[in-house]
């Protein structure tokens, strides 16, 4: 008994601690990044935002939260019920459940596992189940419409987020997120005698990967520009056109997670984590945590400010894009980096 | 380790359970949702034997790439079942022989282990501690080094494949109006557009 409370009860209640922590921190974060989303698009079309719930309207989430709540979920009755309620369930689940392995700051990640890496990837490519379950169970045109072009957008961009992966996996040696990270510590600032500084991470030397990622994670999550599921000029709402109430909520949230965890994932792979932007005196003070919900906030502001500035992509361009122009750049950088890295033998 | 037998017995039975739904379930869609919860399930076995990268790529590979397609396909065709099942007496016999088969030959690998443990012989590669090596390392080293020829010889069979699926499918056809990005990005007002002021009215532009 006593072995089994050791073994298996206190770090199953750690654990269970653990990720309620992040699950708050994260919903919470979540809400206000859906607010600074609005807030961001307003200003830059010169309106005012959200500015009525609470002050400067920073209570406007959980209003939206409460309205959506006591709304009457409507299930259309030609639908399949048992997946149109599944749907939105796994996309939420989805979502967060891939903040597992993300490390927030040193040591502070619930998984800390080998492939975790690979582990993010693998559920952010279940994440269109989410979108096509949905467009089809909800047995409406529109919707229909909505899951088939996310199914081949979120397939053909997957493969250019693998490639850019893999550069930045080349150039760290692991697929550990924490050795990613503790990886840019050192590069082409230390290597000049300089402090750890932003220029150690890999946004420099893989720049144009990291264009690359950026654009990729806004199909991925189909953000705009490419939020052609959900063209509400042309198909209402996509594959959420039927979709109401609570379950709508689910949507959301599990959109704005993705976002949040794609945002993460480019901090990680490029932005150093939670290194401190110049590893001197006031800086290194700052806990890790911060820099790291800095730089994903920064990540945000500018995917938020493409959906402020682009219009919509066509359809078949957006195919050209991802399979013509991505595919092949990224499919060489992966040699390139391979090449570079063999001959100067830094990656053993 | 009760906890990894419980989880065992967990993925075990939902992938046998789902299993079976993929072929009783009446609704193709519904049936491929089932499939793709039994790959999701084997994956959970794959961790517990501790092939985690296995694990991972059979959900990245078949979960998030060949199962989409699948799902992708079936959602547009508009199958009727009661016509596939009308013809289930017809094709008995042969899902039976077939049937038997993979029990004859399952039996076949699974009863020469059972019966003679030495015959199969020790695995050519010793498989590397957990601890010492990652999967990603081992399965990296002896990949690319011991099959480094079969590896490429599979990824050229593959390429064969897709520059066959690629040839089949394309037609080219010389009225079909296309778009070419870099002639539009090349244009300047220059050269897209022409000021014609001596028209005689009546008259159209070139004849």
């Amino acid at each position: 008994m006593e072995q089994f409370v050791d073994i298996y009860l206190i770090p199953g209640l750690i654990m269970v601690g653990q990720s309620l922590l992040l699950l708050v921190g994260l919903l919470l974060f979540v809400a206000y990044i859906l607010y600074a989303d609005r807030k961001i698009w307003a200003a830059v079309q010169m309106r005012r935002g959200p500015n009525v719930v609470g002050p400067w309207g920073l209570f406007q989430s959980f209003a939206d939260l409460l309205k959506f709540v006591f709304k009457e979920p409507v299930v259309p009755s030609a639908s399949s019920k048992v997946v149109f309620l599944l749907a939105p369930l796994v996309s939420v689940t989805l979502a967060l459940a891939g903040w597992a392995v993300i490390p927030v700051a040193e040591n502070w990640v619930i998984a800390d596992i080998n492939v975790g890496i690979l582990y993010v990837f693998a559920i952010s490519s279940l994440g269109v189940y989410g979108v096509i379950m949905g467009g089809w169970a909800s047995n409406s045109k529109y919707a229909f419409l909505g899951a088939l072009r996310s199914a081949a957008q979120m397939v053909s961009y997957e493969v250019s987020i693998g490639f850019v992966i893999i550069t930045v996996l080349l150039a760290a040696g692991s697929l550990n997120l924490t050795d990613i990270v503790m990886s840019q510590s050192s590069g082409l600032g230390t290597n000049m005698g300089m402090a750890n500084s932003l220029l150690d991470w890999y946004w420099l030397p893989l720049f144009p990967m990291f264009i690359i990622f950026f654009i990729s994670a806004l199909a991925e999550t189909n953000r705009p520009p490419f939020d052609l599921p959900e063209a509400e000029s042309e198909l209402v709402a996509g594959f959420m056109v039927e979709y109401g109430s609570t379950p709508y909520m689910m949507y959301m949230l599990g959109e704005y997670a993705a976002i949040v965890l794609m945002s993460s994932l480019m901090t990680i792979l490029f932005l150093g984590g939670w290194l401190p932007p110049v590893d001197i005196a006031p800086f290194n003070w700052v806990p890790g945590i911060f820099w790291f919900i800095l730089k994903t906030f920064m990540v945000f502001f500018m995917i938020s400010l493409v959906k402020a500035f682009v219009p919509r992509y066509r359809y078949d361009q957006l195919m050209r894009l991802g399979w013509k122009v991505f595919l092949p750049i990224s499919l060489f950088m992966v040699f390139a980096t391979a090449l570079v890295l063999q001959l100067t033998r830094s990656a053993t | 380790m009760i906890l990894t037998a419980i989880f065992f017995y967990l993925f075990a039975t939902v992938t046998i359970g789902a299993a079976f739904m993929v072929i009783t379930a009446r609704n193709p869609v519904h049936a491929v949702l089932f499939l793709i919860l039994a790959f999701v399930n084997s994956a959970g076995l794959f961790m517990l034997a501790g092939a985690e990268f296995l694990a991972f790529i059979l959900i990245v590979v078949y979960v998030g790439a060949v199962a989409v397609l699948f799902l992708f396909v079936v959602m547009m065709l508009d199958v009727d079942f009661a016509e596939l099942r009308s013809g289930f007496l017809d094709y008995l016999p042969v899902g039976g022989v077939v049937g038997l088969i993979v029990l004859a030959e399952l039996l076949l690998v699974l009863g020469s282990w059972v019966v003679a443990p030495g015959a199969i012989g020790d695995p050519v590669q010793p498989i590397p501690d957990m601890d010492q090596v990652s999967n990603v390392e081992a399965l990296g080293n002896i990949l690319y080094t011991r099959y480094v020829f079969f590896f490429q010889i599979a990824g050229m069979i593959l390429l064969v494949a897709m520059v066959g699926a690629i040839v089949l499918t394309l037609h080219h056809k010389d009225k079909a109006l296309r778009q070419n990005i870099g002639d539009q990005v090349a244009r300047t007002p220059a050269t897209a557009i022409e000021v014609v002021s001596d028209v005689e009215p009546g008259k159209g532009l070139k004849g």
